[in-house]
């Protein structure tokens, strides 16, 4: 499978001179498929008037109008279950929470009514629960979480988490088509840091696909959101970085179990690392599939690179002991290769 | 806007309607008495919540919907479902865990629907309906379409979060839905006074900006007044309405529940209150139900409820590997 900038550089069709940002290429999937689909609408607070608190929604009430640029009171459970109940009728809504610390609040409309509708009824719920998650921006306790592990378990939702501009388009418009509901974690460390030149086409990400971001044949490396790109950095400290492939799951649930498998088979080294705190974390998640399905390849034990078990802390000496960061990580993978 | 309803207010419905009223109450009333039987005797294995007493309710606000038009019921309001639609034997197959209920056995008693017959599904999580329901009027709002949703839940889910925003939300956003709750006093074993230090629901919702109405919820024809009147508010798009029945719950919570905390004197008011005798009474004494009409009337609700439970026994059980299929659509 090529890399992704190998794949960049190769893939065919027109191509947009500026490069786009992760935040803008969220913009520009909603505004397509709005374009493209009636039924598509968003709601959430200060999302039209105001853009959003992040401006991501920002001028796309002028081009649809408040039908279908919704503001909210602030509610999420409210408005979350008015989404569901217009999925339920047919339409596409796109949920947005200022920060997804909030989605809390939307917690059982999301897994007691979106995600057990189909299994009960066999209604679909077409919708997107878009997050903005993470940290690394001193946002504190409550604007900076990754709630991932909070919904993994629910049977009924897929859930994404992309890493880059063309993922955050292609996951999204892919998301909005789906017929079930999906939590698109969006980085927001991302919004503006990582950018690139997007392909003009109508083009998806398939959900339920991972993609190798390098390739190796000593290590594995399972990562998503933002810390595919502090992996990336990783390798920089590692003499022997050409080894070492990294696995962008892209998304969560439903997993891409064949393609880890397939590099486990053949480095038989594993590193997980995710942003979100370590017990209950996806790594747990990960390292039991690994022994399910590929035990006998391994050469070494599954390791994790993880937050700490504590709650995200504000000041920014606090935050350093809480932020996984490149370093922890090529330590890590260096002492993995050594193994 | 808070207002004592006038049920005598207005010109009498057409006989045919009180007719439909009458029918659809009794059949609620014999259907649930089965469906208890069946409890008794091991045949439903789970829960079963009936709306013994309170049948005027389901009844008065879903008669004036149309086709399209969307009801998610309490779970206490079986006539609501079979106005709208819902068979008997279907209804019958849910609590029996079969492949010819809704759910396909996936759930149990009242927590079913189908939208293809406009009926929304409760869930045991009380007042998350009421924010969908007004999902599934934003939907006819922006598809400019003439329809209307109503949701009902019972009196302690307006304690809940989910109540309160969904109603605010409906208000707010202007929505075409009618939110009914059917206060019987009590939530499981909690007395209305444990629920709320105001004395009535309307006093809640008056705080969000809606016509609100109090009506007897033991009389069939001032609750249908009211919801007509709520309806045709959404439906004209001057937005939501809300409406309180006050009633008495006539049995336990569920069937399993013996009532031991409701003062016998409360349960023998309800019981002298019996909507669907009170009712028959008042029809014959307009001399509009005769002593053969009323036999005629119970002998097709009666074979209505062989025939359909007869139905929903031939309904096999679902296959076990069924479980793991329907969890995502397609």
């Amino acid at each position: 499978m090529p890399t992704e900038a190998e794949r960049l550089a190769t893939e065919p069709g027109p191509e947009t001179a500026k490069p786009t940002t992760y935040l803008e290429a969220i913009r520009d999937a909603m505004s397509e498929e709005m374009r493209r689909d009636p039924s598509v609408f968003l709601i959430g607070e200060d999302i039209g008037v105001y853009g959003g608190a992040f401006k991501v929604t920002k001028g796309m009430i002028d081009e649809f109008g408040p039908r279908r640029v919704i503001d909210t009171p602030l509610a999420e459970a409210g408005f979350t279950g008015a989404a569901i109940g217009a999925a339920m009728m047919g339409m596409r809504p796109v949920v947005e929470y200022q920060f997804s610390d909030f989605i809390s609040c939307a917690f059982d409309q999301i897994t007691n009514f979106a995600a057990k509708t189909h299994y009960r009824l066999g209604t679909a719920v077409p919708i997107v629960f878009r997050a903005p998650a993470g940290g690394g921006i001193h946002g504190g306790p409550f604007h900076s979480q990754n709630p991932e592990c909070y919904f993994i378990p629910t049977a009924g939702l897929k859930i994404v988490a992309p890493a880059t501009a063309h993922d955050a388009k292609g996951l999204l418009k892919a998301a909005i088509r789906d017929n079930n509901p999906v939590l698109y974690l969006e980085h927001k460390y991302l919004y503006r840091r990582v950018k690139e030149v997007l392909s003009t086409d109508d083009y998806i990400v398939p959900i339920g696909l991972a993609v190798l971001r390098t390739t190796g044949s000593r290590l594995t490396v399972l990562t998503y959101g933002a810390m595919v790109h502090t992996c990336l950095e990783a390798l920089e400290h590692v003499p022997d970085a050409e080894d070492v492939e990294v696995i962008d799951l892209r998304t969560l649930v439903p997993l891409d179990r064949n393609t880890i498998c397939d590099s486990v088979r053949k480095t038989g080294k594993v590193l997980i690392v995710h942003e979100a705190s370590r017990t209950g974390g996806f790594s747990g998640e990960l390292t039991a599939v690994i022994n399910e399905e590929v035990f006998e390849y391994l050469d070494g034990p599954v390791r994790r690179v993880t937050a700490p078990d504590i709650p995200v802390p504000y000041s920014p000496p606090l935050e350093e002991y809480y932020k996984v960061d490149s370093g922890r990580v090529a330590t890590a993978m260096n002492e993995l290769l050594a193994y | 806007m808070l207002n004592e309803a006038k049920g005598t207010a207005r010109p009498r419905p057409f006989p045919d309607l009180l007719r439909r009223m009458l029918y659809f109450m009794s059949l609620q009333r014999e259907v649930e008495d089965r469906i208890v039987s069946l409890y008794r005797q091991g045949k439903i294995v789970g829960g079963v919540y009936t709306g013994r007493g309170q049948e005027a309710i389901g009844v008065g606000y879903a008669l004036p919907l149309v086709e399209h038009d969307v009801v998610f019921p309490c779970h206490r309001d079986l006539g609501a479902f079979l106005i709208k639609g819902m068979t008997v034997e279907r209804i019958f197959a849910q609590y029996l865990g079969r492949v010819g209920g809704p759910t396909r056995g996936r759930d149990a008693n009242l927590h079913m629907g189908d939208l293809d017959i406009g009926i929304g599904s409760f869930i045991s999580h009380m007042a998350d309906t009421v924010p969908v329901a007004a999902g599934v009027a934003l939907s006819f709002q922006l598809r400019n379409q003439p329809n209307v949703a109503v949701c009902a839940t019972g009196d302690g889910a307006t304690s809940r979060g989910d109540w309160h925003e969904g109603l605010n939300l409906a208000a707010v956003l202007s929505l075409p839905v009618v939110y009914v709750c059917v206060n019987n006093l009590y939530a499981y074993s909690t007395p209305i006074e444990r629920q709320m230090a105001v004395s009535t629901v309307a006093e809640r919702a008056s705080g969000y900006g809606m016509p609100v109405v109090r009506v007897d919820g033991n009389d069939v024809e001032a609750v249908h007044e009211a919801a007509s009147q709520a309806i045709e508010r959404a439906r004209a798009g001057d937005g939501p309405s809300f409406i309180e029945g006050f009633t008495y719950r006539m049995t336990g919570h569920s069937a399993a529940d013996d009532t031991s905390y409701v003062p016998p004197e409360m349960l023998e008011e309800g019981k002298a209150r019996d909507p669907l005798d009170a009712f028959v009474r008042r029809l014959q004494e307009r001399g509009m139900l005769d002593g053969n009409e009323l036999v005629q009337l119970q002998e097709s609700v009666k074979d209505a409820v062989e025939t359909g439970l007869k139905r929903a026994l031939e309904s096999p059980y679902p296959e076990s590997a069924d479980a793991a299929g329907g969890v995502y659509a397609d």
